[in-house]
């Protein structure tokens, strides 16, 4: 299987987790290590660097682990700015998710803010990787001010829906120049799978794992199913048919 | 335009008939539906979607699940004031109730902020009555002030506003302003609310209006259960949370589920919401709507609490003291109601831990203005 490289750093695993709506921080760290993530995101909100109770971050100290935090709950582009600054003095790293959307129902993220923050961003020296909608033309402005992946949702995100917006995920995939890692809505093992397939680079699950019955086994269950979809993809999938084909073909006079 | 012009529209009677009436064929269409209405709502608040209690109960479990995950966040109420010029005759800090009226100085607050920092919390709640001579906006400035750098998410639950003086508040990093129509019954609303600012039934329902226009984050609304039929009061109170959600995008919504009961003789028995109503309600909220985050008090009991996050509660209070100065004074006769679930907010925090959810103390951060 081809290692992942984004930015400067390679994975070797193509799954990334997120961090919320886990039962405990405990759980969620049996989680990370069943899955072999790499790279787990982490709300700057949730984080409490006075205080210790929630401790999310104690679970988190594994070598193999890169925290990438997040901007969730920024409303525009000044709010994410702000808040990646922090959290790059805070955690110590120059990654970051940049979630802004202002329509707290259905966190859709906001287009026009998101390209004007990763520009910004870039300009500071962050590694960008921004939540986005499906839309092809957004991912190569964003290239063009320096973004180092993007993040296309799959179907709306915690709905477990799977990947909805395929067709244009395809044309991200296609004309990208840097990695697309599909986020949100992957609601199954089958869904990852999907996403890789069809050329993703990497895929970042949350709900689907935390709220499973058992998120341990939920979690070995999204590893082993990016695995199969990757090395699909990279054995590039035989085509499938629509037709069947003739016995005797239309140029056959030709021969 | 407000909701005024919609509230205009509907007649209370009209829409207490429309549920009573709902089938459990109504019932059912609404637990298959795969976008429920507010007319599926109405089906399962009704009488007819009793029997349906534990499918609605899994249902909504499930459904929170998915949005919130398996996490109850936590809050303390700190109460700053019990001067009231109000009357409201269900309400212990009432202007005719004659109890010691107390407003929290600078340094007593500070004194409450250390108490209730150190039990944990990082969400506060800023609760008052109504005196506009002395606990006005300046007064919540100060206050907001004197909090901000110790809380990451700061609330109010205090007298109705105007815009502009929201607007000031959310400058100095006010989160959200919780305001309760207690009940959306125009005629019983003035016997209930007889004196005072609170007795104009319509500057309280605007209200929810001013603080969308003014940009803070989150609104809380609710009924006062018990006061009128609470299947028509709660209709209303989700006719309003549709209506402000399609007006004011941006904004995130609470509701909450304070109720009268029977025993504190002040509403008829026969108005009052009992246990099994109270989840069918909390269950209908979150089959109609999965994102709005329901909220729940100290006035239930442990038992109660303790099985009810499983159910669709988001958000909880515990170790509340509902006094001014309640944490850091061990006088308690200024209550505005009696607590019913006593336990610190450590011990209901190990309890949601056992039960395999986790607490959340901390889910904002004061960068995001």
């Amino acid at each position: 299987m081809d290692k992942l490289t984004i930015a400067d750093r390679e994975f070797q695993s193509r799954l990334f987790l997120g961090t919320g709506k886990f039962g405990s921080s405990a759980i969620m760290e049996e989680v990370v290590l069943a899955s072999c993530s790499e790279l787990v995101t982490v709300a700057l909100k949730r984080v409490d660097f006075e205080m210790d109770t929630d401790n999310l971050l104690k679970h988190l100290q594994h070598p193999q682990i890169n925290l990438l935090p997040n901007t969730s709950g920024a409303r525009n582009a000044k709010e994410a700015i702000f808040a990646a600054q922090l959290a790059r003095e805070a955690l110590e790293t120059d990654w970051l998710k940049l979630e802004i959307h202002p329509d707290p129902k259905y966190l859709m993220p906001d287009a026009i803010e998101t390209l004007k923050a990763t520009e910004e961003l870039a300009k500071l020296g962050f590694k960008v990787m921004p939540y986005i909608h499906a839309d092809p033309v957004l991912c190569k402005r964003l290239e063009d001010v320096g973004t180092v992946a993007v993040m296309p949702l799959g179907s709306p995100i915690g709905s477990n829906k799977g990947l909805r917006t395929i067709d244009f995920l395809e044309i991200i995939i296609e004309q990208s120049k840097v990695p697309v890692i599909i986020d949100a809505g992957i609601g199954s093992p089958s869904d990852a799978t999907k996403a890789m397939e069809i050329g993703a680079d990497a895929v970042l699950v949350n709900t689907a794992i935390a709220v499973s019955e058992n998120p341990v086994m939920m979690a070995k269950a999204f590893k082993m199913a990016v695995k199969a979809g990757r090395i699909a993809f990279e054995a590039r999938l035989a085509k499938v048919n629509g037709a069947a084909t003739p016995s005797s073909p239309l140029t056959a006079f030709l021969d | 335009m407000s909701f005024t012009n919609i509230f205009d529209t509907q007649k209370w009677d009209e829409t207490k008939n429309a549920i009573y009436n709902k089938t459990s064929a109504d019932v059912e269409k609404a637990l298959l539906a795969r976008r429920r209405t507010l007319a599926d709502f109405k089906a399962l608040i009704s009488p007819a979607a009793a029997p349906y209690l534990e499918e609605m109960a899994q249902l909504s479990s499930q459904i929170t699940q998915k949005r919130f995950g398996k996490t109850v966040q936590l809050f303390a109420p700190m109460y700053l004031s019990n001067e009231c010029q109000n009357i409201c005759t269900y309400c212990g800090f009432s202007f005719n109730n004659r109890i010691k009226r107390k407003t929290l100085t600078e340094s007593e607050i500070l004194q409450e902020v250390k108490e209730v920092k150190w039990q944990g919390f990082d969400h506060i709640l800023l609760v008052t009555g109504e005196a506009n001579h002395t606990v006005h906006v300046d007064y919540f400035i100060k206050a907001i002030q004197i909090i901000k750098p110790h809380f990451s998410n700061i609330s109010i639950e205090v007298q109705p506003l105007e815009e502009e003086d929201y607007g000031k508040l959310k400058q100095e990093g006010l989160h959200s302003v919780l305001v309760y129509q207690e009940t959306y019954h125009q005629e019983k609303y003035k016997d209930y609310h007889p004196k005072g600012k609170k007795s104009n039934f319509k500057y309280r329902l605007e209200t929810p209006d001013r603080i969308g226009k003014a940009g803070l984050h989150k609104i809380g609304l609710g009924v006062l259960l018990g006061l009128e039929d609470w299947r028509t009061d709660s209709f209303f109170c989700a006719m309003h949370l549709h209506y402000l959600e399609q007006t004011y995008w941006q904004t995130k919504f609470s509701l909450s589920f304070p109720r009268i009961r029977p025993a504190e003789g002040v509403v008829p028995a026969e108005q009052s919401i009992n246990d099994k109503e109270l989840v069918q309600l909390i269950c209908a909220y979150r089959l109609w709507n999965e994102e709005v985050e329901l909220s729940m008090s100290t006035r239930e009991s442990e038992s109660f609490r303790d099985n009810i996050f499983k159910l669709g509660i988001t958000t909880m209070s515990a170790g509340s003291k509902t006094n001014p100065g309640g944490y850091s004074v061990k006088e308690e006769s200024l209550e505005q109601f009696e607590i019913s679930d006593e336990r610190t907010a450590k011990q209901v925090a190990e309890i949601i831990s056992s039960k395999n959810y986790e607490p959340v103390w901390k889910d904002w951060d004061r960068t995001f203005q």
